[in-house]
C-alpha cells in the first residue's frame, strides 16, 4: 500500500473490512450456539447447554434420511460432474475445436441462469423422461450446477501446464491415454480436486432445484433444513447448520491437503 | 545476432564429420514436402535427405519454417503434401508415439512431477521393458551424463545446464533412430552452451547417433555439424559442410546470413576456364574463380570473407585496390579496419603484427582469386 494514505482514508477502509467480514461471519456465528441450546425455542438467551438437537437429527427419521439424501446425492453430483467438467475442459482446450466459445459458454450457463428457470425447466422435461422423483433426477440436476465449477477450475490448471510436456510424452513413445494417464492428469490433479470440492459444497447447498425435482424420497438436508423452518422452527435447524459447516470445512481442510500434496509433488521441497 | 566468425579449420581432421565422407545414404527422406497454415505456406516443396549418423543443421532466420520442419519429422504437424520416409518406409501417417524419435525441446519439457530418474525411466517404461533393466539402463545413461548425484531432484531444483542435460538424456535413453533438437541451448548463458556444444558433439561421435538440430545461431551449427542446410522462407538455399557454407555459399543469401563478408556487383567478362575476369560496376577488375557456370556477360556478385582482404603497400597481387582506410577498430585477436576507394567500401580483419594502419592512409586491398566466391544475383 502506498504510503500517502491520509489517516482517516486508513481508518475508512478499516471500518469497512471489518464490517464486510462481520456480515459475512455474523449469520454463521449466530447460528451455531443454538445448536447447542436445550430450550426448544430456535431463540436466545441460551437457557441450558445440551445436546438434545444433534440427538434429535439421529432419531428422527425426516432429519436422518435428508442427511443420508445429502450425502448420497451430494457424492454423485460430485463424481458426475468432477468426470464430466474435467473431459470438458480437455475437449474445449483445442482451439480447432469449431464453437469451442459458444460451447464453453454454453456449459457455464447454470452459474447465470437463474435457479428457478432451470428447475421449472428440469421438472417438465424430467416429466417426460420419467426422471422425476428419482434419485438419478437430483444427482443429474445437482451435476448440471456443479460442471461450471470444475470447468473454471480445471481449464486453470490446463492453462497453466505447460503444452509441450504432452509433445514431449508422446516423442517417448506414450500413446494419448498414456499421456492422459501419466501426464496430463497429475499434473491438472489440483485444479480437479479444487473444482470437486467446490461441486459438493454447491450440492449441499442447492435448494431451488431440487425443491422442483426430487420428491420425498429424495429430500436433502438443506431442502429439509428450508421446510422445517416455514413448519415448525426447531433448534435441530441449528444442530443441521452446525453438520453441515464442519462437514464443509472438513472436507476443504482435506481437499486443501490433497491439493498442496499433489502441488508439492510438482514443485521442488 | 551477428556473432564475428573464426573461420572453420580448412583440415577436416578430428572433426566430428569424419562419419559422412563418400555418398550419402539416405536414412531419412523428405520428398517433396509442403507445409501450409491457412494461406501461408510455411515451407515450399522441401527435399531434404538426412544420412544415418550424421550431424545434420537447419539453420535460418526466425520464422524460416525450421520448428515446423522438425515437428513434422517428429509427428505433430502433419505435413499438407509430401512423403516422409524412415528407411524407405513412409512415417508421415504414423502418430508421433510410434515414430521412434527423441525430441528435445527448447524449453526441455521435463515433467515436472517426476524425478530425474523418473523422467529418463519414462520412454523405457512406455516400451515395456522390464523394471531391472529400465533401472539399469536408467543408471548407465544418467551416470554418461555425470547426474548420478541428483536423479532423486525433481525438475525444478535443477540448473539449466543439468536440465538440458536430463533433457537430453531422455531422448537418447531409449535408442531412438534419430534425435531432433529444436534450438536445445538457446536458453543457456554462452559459457555454458559452448561447454554442451563440445559435449554434444562427443556424444554424437561416441555413440553414432543421427541428430538433425535445429538453430539460429550460425556460429553453433559451424562448429557442430556435418552438413548445414541454410533455410530461408522455407525453402533450402543451400545444404553442405560448414566448410563449404562459409567459403563457398552458393547464393546472396547465405553469404550474408552466415558470418560477414563483402559484396561487390558486376559482370562476367572473359573467361578463362574456370579462371574468370569480373568487371564491377563501381569500375575496377577482380579476377575470381567460378565454381558455378556463369556465361559471358552474365551479371555476378563476388563475395570476398573480411579475414581474406589483405592491405599492402604495393599491387602486386592478382587482386589489388587502391583505398583509403576509413577507420581501425581494436578487436583484440584482430583489427578491424573499414576501407574505401575505387568506388567500393569494404570491410577487413587484419592481423595485429603486420603494420598499423593511420586513419586515412593509402594502401592496395588485396585478395586471392581463389578465396572469393562468385553468385549469382
Ligand atoms: N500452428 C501454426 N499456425 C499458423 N502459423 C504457424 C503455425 N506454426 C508456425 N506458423 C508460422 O510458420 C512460420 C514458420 O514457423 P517456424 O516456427 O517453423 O519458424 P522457425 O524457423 O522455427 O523460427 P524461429 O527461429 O523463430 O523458431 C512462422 O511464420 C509462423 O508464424
Ligand atoms: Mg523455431
Amino acid at each position: 500500500m502506498s504510503g500517502q494514505t491520509s489517516p482517516i482514508l486508513r481508518i475508512a477502509q478499516i471500518v469497512f473490512g471489518v464490517a464486510v467480514v462481520f456480515f459475512l461471519l455474523a449469520p454463521i456465528v449466530a447460528i451455531l450456539p443454538l445448536a447447542f441450546n436445550s430450550s426448544v425455542f430456535l431463540n436466545y438467551p441460551i437457557e441450558s447447554f445440551s445436546s438434545r438437537w444433534f440427538g434429535e437429527l439421529q432419531s428422527n427419521d425426516m432429519w436422518r434420511r435428508s442427511i443420508v439424501n445429502s450425502l448420497i446425492i451430494g457424492s454423485g453430483a460430485t463424481i458426475v460432474a468432477t468426470v464430466l467438467g474435467t473431459l470438458a475442459a480437455l475437449g474445449l482446450r483445442s482451439s480447432q475445436l469449431p464453437f469451442a466459445s459458444a460451447i464453453r459458454t454454453t456449459f457455464l450457463m447454470p452459474m447465470v441462469v437463474p435457479a428457478v428457470v432451470l428447475g421449472v425447466g428440469m421438472q417438465m422435461l424430467y416429466g417426460r423422461l420419467g426422471l422425476a422423483n428419482s434419485y438419478l433426477g437430483v444427482v443429474v440436476a445437482h451435476a448440471v450446477l456443479c460442471i461450471p465449477f470444475v470447468l473454471v477450475s480445471v481449464s486453470g490448471s490446463l492453462n497453466a501446464m505447460d503444452p509441450w510436456l504432452e509433445r514431449a510424452a508422446s516423442s517417448l513413445g506414450a500413446s494419448p491415454t498414456r499421456v492422459f494417464r501419466r501426464i496430463t492428469m497429475p499434473i491438472i490433479m489440483p485444479g480437479i480436486l479444487t473444482g470437486a470440492v467446490f461441486a459438493f459444497a454447491t450440492s449441499l447447498d442447492e435448494v431451488v432445484l431440487t425443491l422442483f425435482v426430487a420428491g420425498p424420497n429424495q429430500r436433502t438436508l438443506a431442502r429439509q433444513m428450508f421446510a422445517s423452518i416455514r413448519e415448525n422452527i426447531s433448534p435441530a435447524v441449528a444442530a443441521a447448520a452446525f453438520l453441515m459447516i464442519v462437514g464443509t470445512l472438513c472436507i476443504a481442510g482435506l481437499v486443501g491437503f490433497l491439493r498442496w500434496r499433489s502441488q508439492k509433488a510438482l514443485k521442488p521441497a | 545476432m551477428r556473432v564475428p566468425l573464426v573461420p572453420p579449420p580448412a583440415s577436416a581432421v578430428g572433426r566430428v564429420n569424419a562419419c559422412c565422407e563418400g555418398p550419402l545414404s539416405a536414412f531419412i527422406n523428405l520428398e517433396r514436402i509442403s507445409k501450409s497454415f491457412g494461406t501461408f505456406k510455411v515451407v515450399d516443396d522441401l527435399d531434404l535427405e538426412i544420412a544415418k549418423g550424421e550431424f545434420l543443421s537447419l539453420l535460418g532466420p526466425s520464422g524460416s519454417g525450421k520448428t515446423t520442419i522438425l515437428m513434422m519429422l517428429a509427428g505433430f504437424v502433419e505435413p499438407s503434401s509430401g512423403a516422409i520416409t524412415l528407411e524407405g518406409k513412409r512415417i508421415d501417417h504414423l502418430p508421433a508415439h510410434r515414430r521412434n524419435m527423441g525430441v528435445v525441446f527448447q524449453n526441455y519439457a521435463l515433467f515436472p512431477h517426476m524425478t530425474v530418474a523418473e523422467n529418463v525411466a519414462f520412454p523405457l517404461v512406455m516400451r515395456g521393458v522390464s523394471k531391472t533393466e529400465a533401472a539399469e539402463r536408467v543408471a548407465r545413461a544418467i551416470d554418461m551424463v555425470q547426474l548420478t548425484h541428483i536423479k532423486d531432484r525433481k525438475p525444478a531444483q535443477l540448473s539449466g545446464g543439468q536440465q538440458q542435460r536430463v533433457a537430453l538424456t531422455r531422448a537418447l535413453v531409449f535408442e531412438p533412430n534419430v534425435v531432433l533438437m529444436d534450438e536445445p541451448l538457446g536458453a543457456l548463458d554462452k559459457q555454458l552452451r559452448e561447454h554442451m556444444q563440445l559435449e554434444l558433439r562427443e556424444l554424437h561421435r561416441r555413440l553414432g547417433l543421427t541428430i538433425v538440430f535445429v538453430t539460429h545461431d550460425q556460429g553453433e551449427a559451424l562448429t557442430m555439424s556435418n552438413r548445414i542446410a541454410v533455410f530461408n522462407a522455407g525453402q533450402i538455399e543451400q545444404l553442405a559442410s560448414p566448410e563449404a557454407i562459409y567459403d563457398h555459399p552458393e547464393t546472396r543469401f547465405v553469404a550474408e546470413f552466415i558470418g560477414e563478408t563483402n559484396m561487390f556487383a558486376g559482370k562476367v567478362e572473359a573467361r578463362d576456364g574456370a579462371r574468370t575476369k569480373i568487371r564491377l560496376d563501381a569500375g575496377p577488375m577482380v579476377e575470381a574463380y567460378l565454381t558455378t557456370e556463369f556465361a559471358s556477360g552474365a551479371a555476378a556478385l563476388v563475395s570476398v570473407r573480411p579475414e581474406r582482404v589483405g592491405l599492402s603497400e604495393t599491387s602486386n597481387a592478382a587482386n589489388a585496390m587502391p583505398v583509403k582506410v576509413l577507420d581501425t577498430v581494436y578487436q583484440g585477436d584482430h583489427m578491424r579496419v573499414r576501407l574505401a576507394g575505387s568506388g567500393v567500401e569494404m570491410v577487413a580483419k587484419v592481423d595485429r603484427k603486420t603494420r598499423a594502419w593511420a586513419v586515412g592512409a593509402e594502401a592496395f586491398a588485396t585478395f586471392n582469386p581463389d578465396e572469393c566466391t562468385v553468385i549469382a544475383p
